[in-house]
């Protein structure tokens, strides 16, 4: 299986500083707050993996005015069970709360499936670990509780998750099952936060024309004691 | 006049122009706009920014939210057809594939080149940038200075409308008063690197992009492109009032709509064809560029892509534009009893020195951006912000170690991300996920700053490009091979990049992402990665020594004129498409010159 951690940043080969989860967390976001690093991500897997699909992708020169859907381009793979599954693991990753809704309210269940099925090279790699990842899981919950993943109860649910993301020594039992929570999680959260609702419930108040570019709130100057710096 | 069809393509031209982009694009709005009959052949597909843009839609509407694929490696979105790093069935090989002597050549097939989806940056060069040898020994000094650029990069910021401000920076050229627009307000975050950075000797100056930050001055603009030219500034000043100003919003990489920002299709095609003297060929991949028995260009052969047929254009006058390393593919491979190696290559220098601009990036948190109120970062898209080069002296005087210097573009706030995202946190702790995840997002989405450097290269004699002599493309046109080395000038550049932009980070109180390497080798982007390749067919002051005069006009061939970065004998850290911009309508004003006075 395809290690996340390696591959994470292939235009950065350079050795990350040692970081704690929640600052990991920060990188995450920067990663989609940087065009440039996204860029760079786009790069460096379009120069590592081969030149084109063979077939079965979107082609050079989409329609680009129109809205699409999982599924209009490439069929989907899930079964019912397995979308289920995903659904709820999905909302174990981002549940609702009272600032914004659950992932699998925003299409994330569709978006995670359409990733997996897709023909590109870094779709192709993470297929397989999402497919087995789920395979994997329905025998743990079986093995663990006597029952598939959807039927357990939900601390049961959240035990299982609880083991998947914590660091797994590297040949052991749970560490495909930990790269795997990892994929998902950074795929429901990539599928979550490109949705108008969660750009906006990450403070993202963009895409509308304006008359006229304000600039920051004059409060927001103050505080950070940055008045001088407008000078233009 | 209009899109024309091979077949129609019949009329007696002035002049054929290869290339639709920035080159492309300004050669023929000056030959046209002052009366020349004008053909230009476009590789690609027509495309129509009006109605092909997909202006605020979210990721959500696209396949996999968006994000780049070898289809389309720069996002879904992003406005570039039929292209990217590779173009199918139209390879280009590089001679040695191990790391650092890679070379990546982006392309688009469509109307307008890649100046449907660039960033809009356009810097002007200096007066050091015209004439480097002479003031470290190193390179190449151009054939011409900053003063005969001037007055044509005065003409393409009125033209095209660049934002910005005249700070009188050394090597930094102001522009006159009136020619630039008015900068958006800095960010929230360019703010802070701003007072930080001057903390540690860095300015932070207003960008220079061409974004329309207000609407162009249609009554008075006109008369100074145009003068004495009553149908140009007439049909100007008509178009200038079909641009808006910016409304700040949607990204500027799709491209737009609503013309506010400078595309070859929005800025020079409309007007240029709206005189009647210009016709655009689509769907031309032009082969050679053919020659009579005394050497003269009778035009141009090409393949129709529609067809895959062979055909032939003539006239008076050729100009390459099809991008630096696309024009010298084209030089090489017009070979002839005159010119066996090639057009324009009695000096044997075509293909030779071509350049890329230094890149790398450099990301950092800063907790001062924790948590600000949400309120619309997205302004003209791109920076508002930047930092020109400011170690001049200390260059100069041989204290850092690298001979040329670079300057800073960040990118700070909240943007509209297109997925996925993916992180390194399994490396030591948790996953994290839950409410936990949520409200980290929240906290955290909006206080991460991405410096990005871009740095000058020195030309070198191990990056140059050639014909591979065992491929060719789907059309039967031999491919380019490449060649690439950085040489220890740029490798320690891009090593100071990292020690600033962490000293700068650590300024704004902030943690860098990584830690400053001191071998510059692994942070470089690979050659051609950057996307500002120039060099291939440089101008200098001797037949001998370069492959085009100071009018971008071939010392071997004189009615075959290079109005794109092949000319360029310097690759200065600022961006090139202005200055590409500039020489090309300098190029075309020598070309009406000559035809007046019945010279070609």
């Amino acid at each position: 299986m395809r290690c996340a951690v390696e591959t994470s940043d292939p235009m950065n080969p350079i050795d990350p500083v040692r970081i704690d989860r929640r600052v990991a967390i920060k990188w995450m976001l920067a990663a989609g707050a940087g065009a440039m690093f996204l860029r760079g991500r786009a790069l460096g897997a379009a120069a590592a993996g081969p030149s084109r699909t063979s077939g079965g992708g979107y082609g050079t020169d989409p329609d680009l005015m129109k809205p699409y859907k999982p599924g209009d381009y490439w069929d989907l793979t899930f079964s019912d069970a397995q979308r289920r599954a995903v659904a709820l693991l999905s909302d174990i990753v981002i549940p609702a709360d009272s600032l914004s809704p659950s992932a699998s309210s925003l299409g994330v269940t569709d978006f995670v499936d359409e990733w997996v099925s897709a023909p590109y090279p870094d779709n192709v790699r993470d297929r397989k670990v999402i497919l087995d990842g789920l395979t994997w899981l329905e025998a743990e919950s079986s093995r663990r509780f006597g029952s598939p993943f959807e039927g357990a109860g939900d601390a049961q649910r959240l035990a299982l998750c609880e083991d998947m993301s914590a660091k797994a020594p590297e040949g052991s039992d749970l560490a495909p099952a930990h790269e795997f929570f990892h994929l998902f999680r950074d795929l429901v959260a990539s599928g979550y936060y490109t949705t108008p609702e969660g750009l906006r419930d990450i403070g993202y108040a963009g895409n509308m024309p304006l008359a006229k570019f304000e600039g920051p709130p004059p409060e927001l100057i103050s505080k950070l004691g940055l008045a001088d710096e407008v000078t233009w | 006049m209009a899109i024309v069809t091979p077949s129609s393509a019949t009329d007696r031209y002035d002049v054929i122009v290869v290339g639709s982009g920035a080159a492309g694009g300004q050669a023929a709005y000056t030959l046209a706009m002052e009366g020349a009959r004008v053909l230009m052949l476009e590789a690609g597909r027509n495309y129509d920014p009006r109605s092909e843009t997909p202006m605020f839609k979210t990721p959500d509407a696209a396949p996999l939210r968006g994000r780049g694929t070898p289809d389309k490696p720069f996002g879904f979105y992003d406005a570039t057809v039929d292209g990217g790093w590779q173009v199918p069935g139209e390879p280009y090989t590089n001679a040695l594939p191990e790391k650092g002597r890679e070379f990546k050549w982006w392309r688009a097939r469509m109307l307008g080149g890649r100046t449907n989806h660039w960033g809009r940056i356009s810097l002007r060069n200096g007066p050091y940038d015209f004439k480097p040898r002479s003031r470290d020994g190193l390179g190449f000094d151009w054939p011409i200075s900053y003063e005969d650029v001037a007055p044509y990069y005065d003409k393409v910021e009125m033209l095209i409308g660049v934002y910005g401000t005249n700070e009188g920076l050394e090597n930094t050229p102001n522009s006159p008063d009136g020619v630039l627009l008015p900068p958006p307000k800095a960010r929230i975050g360019e703010l802070l690197a701003r007072q930080r950075g001057r903390s540690i000797g860095i300015p932070v100056i207003p960008a220079h992009r061409a974004v329309l930050s207000r609407a162009l001055d249609h009554t008075s603009i006109p008369a100074k492109l145009h003068p004495g030219n009553a149908k140009a500034q007439r049909l100007l000043a008509e178009d200038m009032q079909n641009r808006a100003a910016c409304f700040w919003a949607t990204p500027c990489g799709r491209g737009c709509a609503i013309r506010a920002n400078y595309q070859s299709t929005t800025v020079h095609i409309p007007p240029a064809m709206a005189t009647g003297n210009l016709d655009v060929l689509p769907n031309a991949m032009a082969r050679e560029v053919t020659v009579d028995s005394s050497g003269t260009a009778t035009g141009v052969s090409y393949v129709d892509r529609t067809t895959g047929l062979e055909r032939r254009v003539s006239a008076r006058v050729v100009v390459l534009a099809a991008g630096a390393c696309e024009s010298a593919r084209i030089l090489l491979n017009s070979k002839s009893a005159p010119f066996p190696s090639g057009l324009g290559n009695s000096s044997g220098l075509v293909g030779k020195y071509i350049m890329d601009t230094v890149g790398a990036n450099w990301g950092g948190h800063i907790p001062l951006l924790e948590g600000t109120p949400p309120h619309n970062e997205d302004g003209a898209g791109g920076g508002h912000v930047y930092t020109p080069w400011w170690l001049y002296k200390e260059q100069l005087a041989g204290k850092l170690g690298f001979a040329r210097g670079y300057h800073v573009e960040f990118e700070t706030g909240r943007r509209m991300s297109e997925g996925p995202i993916s992180t390194g946190d399994a490396r030591d702790g948790r996953v994290s996920y839950g409410h936990r995840l949520k409200e980290d997002a929240r906290r955290y989405n909006g206080s991460f700053v991405s410096f990005t450097g871009r740095g000058e290269m020195i030309p070198n004699e191990d990056s140059f490009c050639e014909i591979d002599p065992h491929v060719v493309d789907k059309w039967g046109i031999p491919v380019l091979r490449f060649h690439w080395k950085w040489s220890e000038h740029e490798i320690r550049q891009v090593a100071h990049m990292q020690r600033t932009f962490a000293d700068w980070i650590a300024a704004m109180g902030g943690t860098s992402k990584h830690r400053p390497d001191p071998d510059g080798t692994k942070a470089i982007e690979p050659g051609g990665s950057i996307i500002h390749e120039v060099g291939g067919a440089i101008m200098g002051a001797k037949a001998s020594a370069s492959v085009t005069n100071s009018w971008s006009q071939t010392w071997d061939v004189k009615n075959l004129f290079i109005a794109d970065g092949a000319v360029f004998a310097s690759n200065a850290d600022k961006n090139p498409t202005l200055t590409i911009m500039a020489l090309a309508w300098r190029a075309a004003d020598r070309i009406l010159d000559e035809m007046r006075r019945g010279n070609l």
